[in-house]
Formats: C-alpha cells, sequence, structure tokens
C-alpha cells in the first residue's frame, strides 16, 4: 500500500495539472497526481499536439504539391490516411510517455483512476466504480479540463458527426465535410481537410472567422481560405443535424433564410465545457458559472485549500495558459510572491495555413478602451526571408498605447508566425515600450524582422515599403 | 556639414535641463575645448565646452531657457570654410517642461519625427560630462513602461515599492501608485492655480532646479520617513581652546573652524556606531562601508550638501581645506554631480546665524542628520557648583526603521567624548 498522504493532490495529469505537480516538487512539496485515463491530458493525447502532427502532414502534403515552385518535381502525390492517422498517434503516445517518465524523475506519484473530493483535505480514487485509495492532502488542486460541447440538435455520433475526438482519427478522408465553429480547433480541422482534399464548408455564427482575433487578421484568413477553396458563411447557424446512412443533412440559416446542405462528415466545434461533474464539487463552496469553476487571483476557489486551473476554470482556453496558472497557484501556495497571470499577455496561435497568431489587444479592443493607440503594420510581401521561402503572403500588425508606448496587442497571420509571436510576448512581459524594441537588432535573413517593422511603422519610420 | 551642438546629458538621469547662459555669440570664433555655455541641471551648473573648432553659427535656443530636452540641438557650429547659408533648417521645436496641466504635446506626423529633421552630427555629441556616477543605493530598477508611466504622471519612481523580480517595479506597481495617491514629484503636485489667491499682492519667482529638487526630496522625507529626534549638550571650552592653538600655530595658513571639528567627530563616531550611515531597504539595511559626511551649504538657490567622503580617514586639515573649496564651488553653482550624491549622515550648521538649536529634516536615503546649533556661555554646573562654559547643542533626527532610540543615543554618546575632548580626536 503505498504512501497516502501528501502535501499536494492533483486531480487531472492534462499540461495544467502535471506541470503544476512537477514545480510543486521543486519546491519541496510531496505531490500526487490522480489521472483517469491518459497523462499529458487534452493538449498531449487529443488536442494541441496530435493535431499538430497531423497539420504538419498537410504542410508537407501541400508543398509536394507546389514542388515545381521550388524548382522540384514530385509525381504521383498521394497518401495513405491510415498512415497518417498513426504518425499523428504515435507522436501523441510517445509524449504521453514522457510525461510519465516526468513524473518519476520528479518523484509525483501517479494514481490512476477518477478523482474526486471526499471530505476536507480528503481525495478520493476509484477505478471503474471501485475503490482505490483515500488522499490525505494539505492543498488540492482540481485539473480536470474540459471537453466538446454539443447544442441541442448537434449531438456527435461519433461515426458520421465528430467532436474532435473523432476528426483526429478518420479512417478515411471524407469528400466533403461541414465545420461547426470558426475557432482554432475548428479552422485547424477545416485547413486540414481542405489541404488533404476535402470539399470543406465553414459555418460560423459571427460575422467572421476566427472571431477573437484582429478584425484585419480575420478578414486576411478569410479570404486565404476561401483561396483555398474552402467555403466559409458567417453570422449562419446550423440549426439541425439529420443523420443518414452514409452521409448528413444539415439545415443552415443564414438571414432568416434555411438551405440543406449534406456532407459526408459534420465536425463540431463549437467551445468547450469544463469536466465539474464527478468530482464531489456539490459539497463544497467550489462556485461554478457557465460550467467552468470561479477562482481568484491565484487559482483559490471559494472552498479553503481546494485550487482549480486549466480548461476547468475561465479562458483562455490554452494548454500553456493551463501550465502557468498552475505554477503560479503551486508557487503561491508554497509562500512565494508570484504576479498574477496576465491573460493579455499570453498569446493564442491557430495552426492552420496560414497560420494565426497573436498576443493582446486587438485594434478594435484597443481603442474601445479608451486610449489613444498607435498601429504599425508589415506585410510579409516586404520581407526577403519570406519571399525566399516561397511564402509571402500574410502581415505582422502592432497596436502600442500613444501615450506611454506600451504595446497593447500584435498579430500575425502567415508562415511560421506561430513561432514568432513569443517575441512579442517576452517583450510585453518585460514591459517594453516601443523604444526598446526599435533598439532591438533584428537578425537578416528572418521572419522576425517583420516584428521590427512593425514597430517602426507604428512610429512612421518602416524601412522596407 | 555644420555641427550641430546638442543639449549635453550631464548625469545618466538627466532628460533636460536649463539652458542659462551663453558664453558665446553668434560669429564667435571657438577652439576646441574653449567654456561656450552654462547647463543647469537638477543640482548643479555645468560648463559646456566646444568640441571642435569653428565659428558659431547660430544659437538655436536662447539662454534662460528650461525644460531643453537631452539632445535637442541648441546651436551650429560652422567649420572653416562654411557659411550662414550652410545652416538650413534648424527651427527644430524647442520642448518645454509642460506645465502640470498642459495638453499633451501633439504628436508628430509620421514619418517626420522632429529628431529626424535636426539629425546632429556625431562628433557635436559629446559634451564635458561628469562621469555618472551610480550610487549603490540610487539604481532603480523598472520597467521601460513603469517609467515611461511613471514619467508621463510625474511619479516618483523611487516611492514606489516594486513588486518584480529583485524589486523591479513594473507597471502594476505605478497604477496601484496612483490610484494609492503615492508622493507625486512634490514641485509637480502643487500648480499655482491649487494656492488661492486672496488678492494680496506679490511677485512670483520661478523655481530653480535645485528649488524643485529640494521641495520634492525633504517633502518626501518628512512624509515617508518616520522621524525622531534627540538633544544632547555639549561643552565644547576645551575644542576652542585647541582650536586656538592649532590656528595659532607659526605660520599657519589655515583656520579650522568648529564644524571642521564636528565633522571629523562625527565620522570617528560613525565608525563606532556605524548603524547611522545606512540607508532603509524594504529588503535590507545598507550598511555603507565608507564614512561619507554631507554638509549642509547654503546657496543663493537653495540648499546643497557636498560631501567629504571617508572623512574618518582625513586630517582636521585636510577635512577643512576640501570643505573650504566645496562651499566655494557650491556657492558658485559648480558641484560636480559626484561631489553631492551620495553620502551616508548629513551635518547641518546654523551656528553661524546664533541659532541655539533646530531639528533637521533627514537627507534620504540617509538615516540620521545632526543639527549643530551656536555655541555661546551658559552657565553649566561642574563639580556641583554653577560655572560658566560654551556649551553647543546639537540635535540628532534618526529615522526609526533604521535608527532606534538606544542607537541614536550611543552614537550621541559615542560623539560627546570626541567633541568634549578634541584631542582624542587627533589620535
Ligand atoms: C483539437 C484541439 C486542439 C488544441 N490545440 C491547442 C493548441 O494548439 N494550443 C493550445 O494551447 N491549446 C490547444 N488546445 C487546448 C488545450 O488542449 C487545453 O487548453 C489544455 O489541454 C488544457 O489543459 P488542462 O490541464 O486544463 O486540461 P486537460 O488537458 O483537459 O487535462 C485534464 C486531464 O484531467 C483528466 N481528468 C478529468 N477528470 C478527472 C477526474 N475526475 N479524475 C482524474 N482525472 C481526470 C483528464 O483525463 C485529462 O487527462 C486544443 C484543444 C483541442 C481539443
Amino acid at each position: 500500500m503505498s504512501d497516502t498522504n501528501f502535501d499536494l493532490v492533483v486531480i487531472g495529469g492534462g499540461p495544467g495539472g502535471y506541470v503544476g505537480a512537477i514545480r510543486a516538487s521543486q519546491l519541496g512539496m510531496k505531490v500526487a497526481v490522480v489521472e483517469r485515463e491518459h497523462l499529458g491530458g487534452i493538449c498531449l493525447n487529443w488536442g494541441c499536439i496530435p493535431t499538430k502532427a497531423l497539420l504538419r502532414t498537410a504542410e508537407v502534403y501541400h508543398l509536394m504539391q507546389h514542388a515545381e515552385d521550388f524548382g522540384l518535381s514530385a509525381k504521383e502525390i498521394s497518401f495513405d490516411a491510415k498512415k497518417v492517422v498513426e504518425r499523428s498517434r504515435k507522436v501523441a503516445g510517445r509524449l504521453s510517455g514522457g510525461v510519465g517518465m516526468l513524473m518519476k524523475k520528479n518523484k509525483v506519484t501517479v494514481f490512476d483512476g477518477q478523482g474526486a473530493l471526499a471530505g476536507q483535505g480528503q481525495v478520493k480514487v476509484t477505478k471503474d466504480g471501485k475503490n482505490v485509495a483515500v488522499l490525505k492532502a494539505k492543498y488540492i488542486m482540481l485539473a480536470t479540463g474540459a471537453r466538446a460541447r454539443t447544442l441541442p440538435g448537434l449531438e456527435p455520433d461519433g461515426k458520421l458527426v465528430w467532436t474532435y475526438k473523432e476528426a483526429m482519427v478518420p479512417d478515411n478522408m471524407p469528400k466533403s465535410l461541414l465545420v461547426v465553429g470558426s475557432g482554432a480547433i475548428g479552422i485547424e480541422f477545416a485547413s486540414f481537410y481542405r489541404t488533404m482534399g476535402a470539399e470543406v464548408t465553414v459555418v460560423e455564427v459571427m460575422n467572421r472567422v476566427l472571431p477573437v482575433e484582429d478584425e484585419e487578421i480575420s478578414m486576411l484568413a478569410h479570404k486565404a481560405f476561401e483561396k483555398q477553396g474552402m467555403e466559409i458563411v458567417t453570422g449562419a447557424t446550423v440549426k439541425n443535424l439529420k443523420i443518414g446512412k452514409s452521409n448528413v443533412t444539415a439545415t443552415i440559416e443564414k438571414g432568416g433564410k434555411a438551405e440543406k446542405v449534406t456532407f459526408d462528415r459534420v465536425i463540431l466545434a463549437v467551445g468547450i465545457v469544463g469536466n465539474i461533474e464527478d468530482i464531489g464539487l456539490e459539497k463544497t463552496k467550489v462556485k461554478i458559472e457557465k460550467t467552468h469553476v470561479v477562482v481568484g487571483k491565484y487559482s483559490e476557489t471559494d472552498e479553503p485549500g481546494v485550487y482549480a486551473i486549466g480548461d476547468l476554470t475561465g479562458p483562455p482556453w490554452l494548454a500553456h495558459k493551463a501550465s502557468h496558472e498552475a505554477v503560479i497557484c503551486v508557487e503561491k501556495i508554497a509562500g512565494l510572491t508570484p504576479h498574477a497571470l496576465n491573460t493579455s499577455r499570453i498569446a493564442g496561435c491557430t495552426y492552420c495555413h496560414p497560420q494565426v497568431a497573436s498576443v493582446g489587444m486587438t485594434e478594435a479592443k484597443a481603442k474601445e478602451s479608451g486610449r489613444k493607440i498607435k498601429v504599425g503594420r508589415f506585410p510579409f510581401i516586404g520581407n526577403g526571408k519570406a519571399i525566399a521561402m516561397g511564402d509571402d503572403q500574410g502581415l505582422v500588425k502592432t497596436v502600442f498605447d500613444a501615450d506611454t508606448g506600451e504595446l497593447l496587442g500584435a498579430h500575425m497571420i502567415g508562415s511560421e508566425v506561430t513561432e514568432l509571436i513569443q517575441g512579442y510576448a517576452v517583450g510585453m512581459t518585460l514591459e517594453t515600450t516601443e523604444q526598446e524594441l526599435m533598439e532591438t537588432v533584428f537578425p537578416h535573413p528572418t521572419l522576425s524582422e517583420m516584428m521590427h517593422e512593425a514597430v517602426l511603422d507604428a512610429y512612421g519610420r518602416v524601412i522596407h515599403v | 556639414m555644420p555641427i550641430h551642438i546638442l543639449m549635453p546629458a550631464l548625469s545618466p538621469t538627466m532628460t533636460e535641463g536649463t539652458l542659462s547662459k551663453w558664453l558665446v555669440k553668434e560669429g564667435d570664433e571657438v577652439a576646441s575645448g574653449d567654456i561656450i555655455a552654462e547647463i543647469e541641471t537638477d543640482k548643479a551648473t555645468m560648463e559646456l565646452e566646444a568640441v571642435d573648432e569653428g565659428k558659431i553659427g547660430k544659437i538655436i535656443v536662447p539662454e534662460g531657457t528650461e525644460g531643453v530636452e537631452v539632445n535637442n540641438p541648441i546651436g551650429v557650429l560652422l567649420e572653416e570654410g562654411e557659411d550662414e547659408g550652410d545652416i538650413g533648417d534648424v527651427s527644430a521645436p524647442v520642448p518645454v517642461v509642460p506645465a502640470p496641466k498642459a495638453e499633451p504635446e501633439p504628436e508628430p506626423e509620421p514619418g517626420s519625427a522632429p529628431i529626424e529633421k535636426a539629425l546632429p552630427a556625431p562628433a557635436a555629441t559629446a559634451p564635458r560630462t561628469a562621469p555618472a556616477v551610480p550610487l549603490s543605493g540610487d539604481r532603480i530598477l523598472a520597467s521601460p513602461l513603469a517609467k515611461r508611466i511613471a514619467a508621463n504622471a510625474r511619479i516618483d519612481l523611487a516611492a514606489i515599492k516594486g513588486s518584480g523580480p529583485n524589486g523591479r517595479v513594473v507597471k502594476a506597481d505605478v497604477e496601484n501608485a496612483f490610484s494609492g495617491g503615492v508622493t507625486r514629484s512634490a514641485a509637480a503636485r502643487v500648480s499655482s492655480a491649487d494656492v488661492p489667491d486672496f488678492g494680496q499682492a506679490y511677485t512670483e519667482v520661478a523655481n530653480t532646479n535645485v528649488r524643485k529638487v529640494i521641495a520634492r526630496r525633504l517633502l518626501e522625507a518628512k512624509q515617508t520617513v518616520p522621524h525622531f529626534y534627540m538633544k544632547v549638550d555639549f561643552v565644547i571650552d576645551n575644542l576652542l581652546s585647541l582650536r586656538k592653538d592649532l590656528n595659532g600655530q607659526d605660520g599657519a595658513d589655515y583656520n579650522l573652524s568648529i564644524n571642521d571639528f564636528v565633522i571629523k567627530a562625527c565620522a570617528v563616531a560613525m565608525r563606532k556606531v556605524p548603524m547611522v550611515n545606512a540607508s532603509w531597504t524594504d529588503d535590507a539595511i545598507r550598511m555603507y562601508e565608507n564614512v561619507d559626511i554631507s554638509i549642509a551649504v547654503a546657496t543663493e538657490g537653495g540648499l546643497i550638501t557636498p560631501i567629504i567622503r571617508n572623512a574618518d580617514q582625513k586630517g582636521l586639515l585636510a577635512i577643512s581645506t576640501e570643505m573650504k573649496d566645496l562651499a566655494s564651488s557650491a556657492r558658485d553653482n559648480k558641484l560636480k554631480p559626484e561631489e553631492f550624491q551620495g553620502g551616508g549622515f548629513t551635518i547641518s550648521n546654523l551656528g553661524m546665524y546664533g541659532i541655539k538649536e533646530f531639528s533637521a529634516i533627514i537627507n534620504p536615503p540617509q538615516s540620521a542628520i545632526l543639527a549643530v546649533g551656536v555655541g555661546e556661555q551658559r552657565p553649566i554646573v561642574k563639580n556641583g557648583a554653577l560655572a560658566v562654559g560654551t556649551v553647543m547643542s546639537c540635535t540628532l533626527s534618526c529615522d526609526h526603521r533604521v535608527v532606534d532610540g538606544a542607537v541614536g543615543a550611543e552614537f550621541l554618546q559615542a560623539l560627546k567624548p570626541l567633541i568634549e575632548d578634541p584631542l582624542s580626536l587627533l589620535l
């Protein structure tokens, strides 16, 4: 019988939970993680990582199709859907295994089973309805994550109507596909399937795709997707799905007019709901709002000793937010003085083609906040590296506070921008003004030079346009 | 190409200054090293040297202009073979310190920022600057954004506690300070509009930079430093007679003052009770390794405190000579920053005005100041009998965060024999 007394018990081993556990162990706490399914959570197993593996396949496939542009020839280009999925699963498996190693290395005890609060300072672990253990803990961190949201009339059946899980492991490529929702998840799948050859229709209820992004970026993305042959319907809702034998008929309503269209498959990507069930919240003071746990600045819930982080709590619902939030929470518990999470400095990335990345306020939000702002823009066609790469479509945009020089936001679309955005995030965290960014020497030739130019442009000093 | 003469940065933190005087006029020939102007910073007046020979082609910023930003062109130097026609457009705007309520400056049109118009010639940029002496306690760690916001709001960064790594002041700290109503730069806070006008007749004397700094620092000290005071009387007949002997020696070309003795005595006492030679910081008390004593000197422009460094290692004569030099530079407004920045303890002596005793405000970030009164004959009790003695009353003001009552008392106790029996100083 293993030891059941801990300083910290974490329920859920996703990027929030396992990272928090490691940090706690570094700080000298005795830590346990309870995970019911797979270490690494959605992120490693059914989210970030396997989708990136699929999108990499799509990217290489796209390049092969355009081999001639680079003076190469590639004939009879094709793919094997099974192998594509296999690769993605292997990548996920390898990383999940890696998390297991990390737990061992950091002396974190992992309990295999479902965890639930069971009275003050106690966590009950069960597996297939059977009791595994009752753990005692000074502190408990809830990190149970979230799952796909379903809407009435839009229920997945797992065969023809998918959520992200099924969409990640297709047995073959659908000829036609409806993606409901154009957030990051929906758009990544739309981009993947379109590149692999499917006829893709995206329906978005808001008036633009990637609605959380800066409007200008949304518009550029919209155009790029349409050019690739995607059909995009904004300001529209999918009212109903009629599941047939081998296809699905969707009722799409736009501007009061309903239309029925039939697709091979449907992907529902209309958001997530927090995993708040069966974790013993009922008998606690923990507050819930719209399926997510309400927490304070340092992830404390209303129940003493109980903390919550990651997708289980408020937005942004991103892996790096979950991890960082967990670290802050643990450090606070350990008596350190971390800064509370500043969500306006968390970058968001969408790995579609072309990629989209942003951090901070959109131009519209910055204006709404009543600030005087300066906006800089730099297009990919002005950048040597972009042209050399054969990827000269895109934009880097910056938003500054005119009075203080604070970098309020940065927005990008184009090749590799998901790898670039952290440059601005570092700057923001160090509380840069335009001055330090202008004084930074960016290496040539790189795409990052556009980040410099977009700053210069905000102050009327752009060089290469 | 004509050389632009730029407003020099005389200290690392200087962002603007007053062009107090031009020592040349348009058309004057100057050689490299000639002093061409006087620049007043917040604490001192410094000379600006020509870095090249040539002719003063144009004076862009007239003397007496306040708030001239560093690196702003203030004049043009013509080199051999050049004439006025070569000067071109130098109508660079001269930003003046905005009044606290002034509208923000109009934004420059994109692409036509004034900096680019008045492109400085690199060779002209090196003014004669005193080397920057970053004081161990003086560097404020702050993010660029925090600095910018504090500067815009005229909030004193030094008064803000940083929550970032190593106490770095970040944006949130400045914003909290805003809402918490922390010390704005005092000089900026009270605008003339805030002082009611009851119709009395008055004239206004513009505040010099020195005045503003005094206002800001002393307000900050009185508001943020928990002062307490301790008074002690010293019988200085022995000191006076020793002074007389020393000054009266054959061939003595010096005149030691009572204050020189007080400086030396304080220096020795500070070694014995080092806690009075320290600064408060939130994380630690910073105890200075050297005994550097600031001496308050009254000048026309206001109070300034030049420093006798390593006073414990110097003889009376050295202290006396140095003090005279410093005081005269101070009165001529010629102190270099390193001559007045720093110090671990201050002495303020108003004895020469016949002041019996007074309580001084601590000179931050120091933790103690000694206020010295006049030495006068008073009745004293000596061996149970009334006698006449020369008595000097001194008051020590202490920052209670650093110096507790007992520590201050120990210091005065150590000081007493050094002043009353000054021969021990010579040991
Ligand atoms: C398709 C897709 C793509 C994504 N792509 C990205 C991306 O590119 N970048 C990005 O930042 N984010 C991405 N995300 C979001 C990201 O996956 C989540 O933000 C992240 O996983 C949240 O981490 P978490 O630790 O809070 O929760 P999760 O990763 O959901 O982990 C929760 C864990 O808790 C376990 N659990 C739940 N309840 C219990 C219980 N009662 N007892 C024991 N264990 C329990 C679950 O099995 C799970 O392993 C994507 C999501 C999806 C669906």
